[in-house]
């Protein structure tokens, strides 16, 4: 066992884990944070997608021992009940969803591409929202939706950000 | 996945030592690959070196016409590096294109060519671009490097700590991703490199990536999609499986020659 210490949601957590224990299994057993949803295990369906360091990565596919001193955000950590994340009220508003499971990667992914194409001043359309969601796979098909409700909470999110400088 | 033994060394030299002092050592970088095929107990090391910790593994370096890139570099740092764009821009989009957005942001360009496989995007690059493959002892270039599907020249527990790419006139990659893996079924990288065409293909050989003799020849006296319109589709030594027929495999290589040098 091995000690690893993280800030996961704004709030430093420290467990003994083992070597090999994956990032996903970190969070969901260890930290009991169930948010972060495992579809494949095999690195191919995103549900599992956490941001780490501000980047958007597949917790099944990375040890938790390697990030240690990290900065993760879940989905726990974007939003609440009543004050959700634009991704996540633009979701809601659009049904971007059917059964819900890639829900939560979906919103990861989400919010990880509206960001890195603001930060490089590129425009999110929807063939490129298509595009990114290539490693993310809703089994019951609803991508129309998802799609629209990326579109519309990109642009909720410049406006945020504008109205923040 | 079956217990292995974590090392993050700060050191090339401390890696070497981990790796040398380890029953079944693997040097994990990303981890895009290592990790899922260790879940699926595929490999099963005693002992894991990770090198992204490592001080100077990381990163892009340009100079005197070429362009060094760290092992532990992600695909998503030289799709978006400014040296690759102004450089290489074929190298930063076959970065880009690799795997999804997440798998980028992990998997390195050295995880990737020392694992060598037969389908992977960043071997044809390298074989393409004449590349030279650095290790912690010395430096391979990579007519060499590559010896067939998941074999390279590299010796148990050398570690690559960096490719450096020379600049080429004229580069690029096209490829044909399979629908659900987003590997290659056939990719091909061009490149125009002012001595000389070269063009590697990857995804479709039997022995995964190898140089196309006809195409380079073609291309070689006219650097234009127009010139492959001539060569015929040579199913020698394509792969053939459930996805694609060799003969299938031998006509996508041309089309995307001709798409590869479009895209230059």
């Amino acid at each position: 066992m091995t000690n690893v210490s993280m800030t996961v949601n704004g709030k430093s957590v420290s467990c003994d884990v083992s070597e090999t224990t994956l990032l996903s299994e970190f969070l969901r057993e260890d930290l009991r944070l169930t948010g972060t949803h495992v579809g494949c295990d095999t690195s191919q369906c995103g549900a599992c997608v956490v941001h780490v360091d501000g980047k958007a990565i597949k917790s099944c596919t990375a040890l938790a021992v390697s990030l240690n001193g990290s900065d993760l955000t879940t989905v726990e950590g974007v939003g609440s009940a009543s004050n959700l994340h634009p991704m996540q009220a633009a979701f809601k508003k659009h049904h971007g969803l059917q059964c819900g499971f890639c829900t939560p990667g979906m919103i990861m992914a989400g919010i990880d591409m509206v960001e890195r194409y603001h930060a490089a001043g590129q425009e999110l359309t929807a063939e490129a929202i298509r595009h990114e969601l290539e490693g993310n796979i809703c089994r019951c098909t609803g991508y129309h939706n998802i799609v629209k409700a990326i579109e519309e909470a990109a642009g909720t999110m410049a406006g945020q950000k504008q109205a923040a400088e | 996945m079956y217990d292995a033994k974590y090392h993050k060394p700060s050191s090339v030299a401390d890696a070497v030592a981990a790796l040398s002092g380890a029953e079944e050592g693997k040097v994990l970088s990303g981890g895009q690959t290592l990790i899922p095929t260790m879940k699926q107990h595929l490999a099963a090391p005693s002992d894991l070196v990770d090198v992204r910790g490592i001080d100077g593994m990381s990163g892009v370096t340009a100079a005197d016409g070429t362009v060094t890139i760290g092992a532990a570099t992600t695909h998503a740092d030289v799709a978006s590096n400014a040296d690759v764009l102004a450089h290489l821009p074929g190298l930063a989009c076959l970065a880009g294109g690799i795997g999804d957005p997440a798998v980028r942001a992990m998997g390195t360009i050295g995880g990737s060519v020392a694992n060598n496989d037969p389908a992977a995007d960043y071997p044809a690059a390298v074989l393409g671009l004449g590349a030279t493959v650095v290790t912690d002892k010395r430096e391979i270039a990579a007519d060499d490097f590559f010896q067939g599907m998941f074999t390279t020249a590299l010796d148990e527990g050398e570690i690559i700590t960096a490719i450096r790419f020379p600049v080429a006139k004229k580069a690029g990659y096209a490829k044909l991703p399979n629908p659900a893996s987003r590997y290659a079924i056939a990719g091909v990288f061009v490149a125009d490199t002012g001595a000389g065409v070269r063009v590697a293909v990857t995804g479709a050989g039997e022995d995964g990536v190898h140089r196309n003799a006809a195409l380079e020849a073609a291309l070689g006296g006219d650097f234009s999609a127009d010139a492959v319109e001539g060569v015929a589709a040579n199913e020698d030594g394509m792969m053939a499986d459930i996805h694609a027929s060799a003969a299938y495999r031998a006509h996508v290589v041309n089309v995307l020659a001709k798409r590869a040098v479009q895209a230059s």
